[in-house]
């Protein structure tokens, strides 16, 4: 039996062609050649202060991408992001405002770390009622992420009747200033929005590619019972998947008020479809089990720099939607493409 | 299709269909080398061959599933193309798949009339369907009722349904790739009766499959495949078994015998263990008591359904039992997850390698290192190279036919899967290692390899083994102890001195010969 292992590294079977390097950087070459048409149409679309600015904007729904990702590596949705986000901001807003006590009859400021933080528990609480629902109580994730959108959009309407939180920049006197600070600093000219995302998107790629938990997930989201005879804990790692979900949405939420230094309760409205799209540009399968941080970050570009394009050139918003949706359901066409091939 | 007369075992038919220098190549790799391959009418051509030589992949060419990179295919004389498998079909062509292909949450009816259903101007006509549905069930004497969802049903059962669908299209040429692999010797009887009266009736059969004495039993002419190439072609009359061995790998195998191990205190106890029927009357396992010492070998046969399954998917952990205890080296592990078994060393190899054994979307070194990526991960980050290192261990322990780790699952030919199989749960070095028909689909080679290492391991480091077989022989191999169960019982317990016949009597089934 002597040919039967044959360990020989596998340089031979990687015959690349232009079509296949076409099809698997589509994300890349769409975002090239976005920023080369728009920098043609627009004197103003490329320079390094414009991407600066149409970057702070994909922070938003790259970091809603991010944990959108991971959800749909499980081989599930997570509808409720949007809103989520949504009721941080207001949460944010609600807690900069200062918090009455009656009992003690004094208002409290927190410090905008608490408020953050508090702000990041509140997203990790809303995403594990998700998770909780659907690993345990086996609801399906389509069912149990949408009441959630209804719910948590619900709260945050009741909980500002409808109004928004504005001036959310705190006061020196009670020791809360600096809410801004997210939406508005640069280091070394880059904005606190982008630095989040990218140390977000850096940390989670990390995770996916090099930690147990990565390969759980990838394991779980192609075959759940497999995963699980072979001692993966896949109800655990569904649960946290939802959980770093609404983490997720709960930081975008935070740079989105802080960005505008006002919250309100409709803010992030159809932002879990933007997030969707941009998962699903960058060659994930909703399916699960395929996809990676690199191809999630190349679609939000896609998706941004393309909505920010169009408005600069003066398309009007109606186009702006039919485009982005056809630049959808292209990406979408390209990966059955790409998987589609695999299995003859 | 007038041909009616029935033709002498071993006469030549006139040839039907043939592939003349068929090749197939996936990137660098040559699944075939240009391949003649003839197809007798109204006789039933074997195709053997290790795992990855070819054969699955000949067999979808011939049923157009796959387009030959380059070659003829000729039907009656006449070069053809075949457009997708539907066209092959309406050419009268079907295939049994080897890796079944059904529909889990459809019923059986609608499974076997999936995309052919019996249409009238009212719809379609459920019926006549089902009626077709019990009598196909009738033919194969198996109680299934047409209206069960199929992922209620066994993988034996699967596979029966997987058959009657191919009747079904009562095609004129009928492929068999590994139809029995999940049947007991009491299905594969009843199988060889419908081949039998289809060769009578003039269908021309190709069968594949690695048990070679049962497959010899119904062959008129064998074909031999290495690597990509035929190798040997004879008609029954000039062959045996020794003929197809020593074409296939060159060498005589032999399954081995009980090894020597010192047998420690038991590590695998199960008392009077009870798991409920899914359909909620009676159990599967019925009070079922079975103590396996370190170093000890133990076989369990019996016929499908007999609860070989259910009892260890409940030792494993993932079916609940309604009585009774699982003990590990004397502990109770009823209260453990399965990842907790894992890690114990109590391990299960699936039966059913598609639906719990593989993750389709990883390559074939992420699902060997699955189980065991705790042994590769240093602090909070898995190590690439002591993950190389425990996937190209496997890759050689298991002997997988691979391009290397990096390959995709799904590239691998039926028999490599299923070793990719064993060797992720023996790559957590276990101590009681439970194998729910393991050889399913490996070939005599890898069979006996596999068996080996099991073997050592039993005797170097106290492994205790349990796996489970429908193949009488597998069973008189490295075993000390022979189980065989019935209806959830231990119906008789043998050594490994006991004959095939006592074997099979034991368990409920009719002994022929
Ligand atoms: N889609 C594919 N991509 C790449 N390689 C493939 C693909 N399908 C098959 N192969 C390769 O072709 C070879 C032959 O595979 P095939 O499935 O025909 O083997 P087989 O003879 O049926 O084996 P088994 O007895 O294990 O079923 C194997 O080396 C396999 O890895
Ligand atoms: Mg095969």
């Amino acid at each position: 039996m002597a040919d039967i292992t044959n360990s020989k590294p596998a340089t031979g079977g990687t015959s690349m062609n232009i079509g296949k390097i076409l099809l698997e950087g589509r994300a890349f070459f769409a975002l090239v050649a976005i920023i080369i048409v728009f920098s043609i149409l627009s004197p103003v679309y490329f320079s390094v202060g414009n991407f600066l600015i149409m970057s702070s904007h994909v922070a938003i729904f790259g970091l809603l991408a991010i944990g959108m990702l991971l959800v749909i590596l499980n081989g599930g949705i997570d509808l409720s992001v949007g809103s989520t986000l949504g009721l941080s901001g207001v949460v944010a807003g609600y807690l900069m405002q200062g918090v009455e006590i009656p009992a003690a009859g004094v208002i409290l400021y927190p410090p905008v770390w608490a408020v953050v933080l508090l702000t990041i528990c509140l997203g990790a609480f809303v995403g594990a009622i998700n998770g909780v629902l659907i690993a345990f109580f086996n609801v399906p994730a389509f069912v149990a992420t949408l009441g959630m959108l209804y719910v948590a959009r619900g709260v945050a309407l009741l909980m500002t009747n409808g109004l928004t939180y504005n001036n959310l920049g705190g006061d020196a006197a009670l020791g809360n200033t600096g809410f801004d600070w997210l939406g508005f600093n640069r280091i070394g000219g880059v904005p606190i929005g982008v630095i989040v995302l990218a140390l977000v998107a850096l940390t989670v790629g990390l995770v996916l590619a090099r930690t147990a938990f990565g390969r759980w997930l990838y394991a779980s989201g192609g075959n759940e019972r497999a995963a699980e005879l072979s001692g993966v804990p896949t109800r655990k790692v569904k649960v946290s998947v939802y959980v770093l979900s609404g983490i997720c949405a709960a930081i975008a939420g935070l740079v989105l008020s802080s960005q505008l230094t006002s919250a309100g309760p409709t803010a992030g409205t159809t932002y879990e479809l933007t997030a969707i799209a941009a998962v699903v540009i960058g060659g994930a399968a909703l399916t699960g089990g395929r996809g990676n941080v690199r191809g999630t970050m190349l679609g939000a570009f896609v998706i941004g720099f393309l909505s920010d394009g169009l408005v600069i050139i003066g398309v009007s918003a109606y186009w702006q939607t039919v485009f982005t949706g056809a630049v959808i359901v292209l990406a979408v066409l390209l990966n059955s493409l790409q998987y589609g091939r695999t299995g003859r | 299709m007038t041909v009616h007369q029935t033709i002498r075992p071993g006469a030549t038919g006139e040839v039907v269909m043939s592939a003349r220098h068929v090749a197939k190549h996936y990137g660098a790799v040559k699944a075939l080398k240009g391949v003649n391959f003839d197809i007798h009418r109204g006789q039933v051509t074997t195709l053997f061959g290790e795992n990855g030589a070819g054969k699955s992949t000949l067999m979808k060419i011939l049923s157009g599933i796959v387009t030959p990179t380059s070659g003829q295919i000729l039907l009656d004389g006449q070069p053809v193309t075949f457009h997708g498998a539907n066209d092959a079909l309406a050419q009268g062509i079907s295939i049994i798949h080897q890796e079944l292909a059904l529909a889990p949450n459809l019923n059986v009816r609608d499974n076997i009339f999936m995309g052919r259903e019996i249409r009238t101007a009212r719809g379609v006509d459920f019926a006549e369907e089902e009626r077709v549905t019990r009598a196909l069930m009738e033919e194969l004497e198996e109680e299934i009722d047409p209206l069960t969802p199929v992922e209620e049903l066994r993988l034996g059962q699967q596979q029966i349904v997987e058959i009657a669908r191919a009747l079904q299209a009562r095609s004129r040429i009928l492929i068999m790739d590994e139809p029995t692999s999940a049947l007991s010797a009491s299905e594969v009887e009843v199988l060889f009766k419908v081949i039998n009266d289809l060769t009578a009736k003039g269908v021309s059969i190709v069968y594949i499959s690695h048990h070679l004495e049962e497959a010899l039993e119904v062959t008129d002419h064998a074909v031999v495949l290495r690597d990509g190439a035929m190798t040997a072609w004879a008609p029954r009359a000039e062959i045996d078994l020794e003929w197809i061995v020593r074409n296939m790998v060159g060498e005589n195998f032999d399954l081995g015998s009980p090894p020597e191990s010192e047998m420690g205190a038991p590590a695998l106890s199960i008392e009077e263990l009870c798991v409920p029927d899914p359909s909620g009357h009676g159990l599967v396992v019925d009070h079922m008591s079975l103590s396996v010492k370190a170093g000890e070998i133990v076989c369990i046969y019996g016929l499908m359904g007999a609860g070989r399954t259910e009892m260890m998917e409940c030792a494993a952990g993932r079916l609940a039992a309604s009585g009774g205890a699982v003990k590990l080296h004397g502990q109770d592990v009823s209260g453990l997850s399965i990842s907790q078994r894992i890690e114990a060393g109590l391990v299960l190899v699936p039966e059913d390698r598609q639906r719990d054994g593989l993750v389709q979307t990883m390559t074939v070194g992420q699902n060997l290192s699955l189980a065991s990526i705790g042994a590769f991960t240093r602090g909070l980050f898995t190590s690439r190279k002591a993950e190389r290192k425990v996937v190209e261990t496997s890759i050689r322990e298991v002997t997988v036919k691979t391009d290397g780790g990096g390959a995709m699952i799904g590239s691998l030919s039926g028999g490599n899967q299923q070793k990719v199989v064993i060797g992720k749960m023996l790559a957590t070095r276990p101590e009681v290692i439970l194998l729910d028909e393991p050889s399913r689909g490996i070939d005599i080679g890898a069979k006996a390899e596999v068996f080996k290492l099991l073997a050592q391991t039993a005797k170097e480091r106290g492994l205790a083994v349990v796996y489970s077989t429908s193949e009488v022989g597998e069973c008189l191999s490295i075993a000390h102890r022979i189980i065989v169960m019935h209806r959830g019982r231990i119906a008789a317990t043998f050594d490994h001195t006991a004959t095939k016949e006592q074997i099979m009597a034991a368990s409920g089934e009719a002994v022929h010969h």
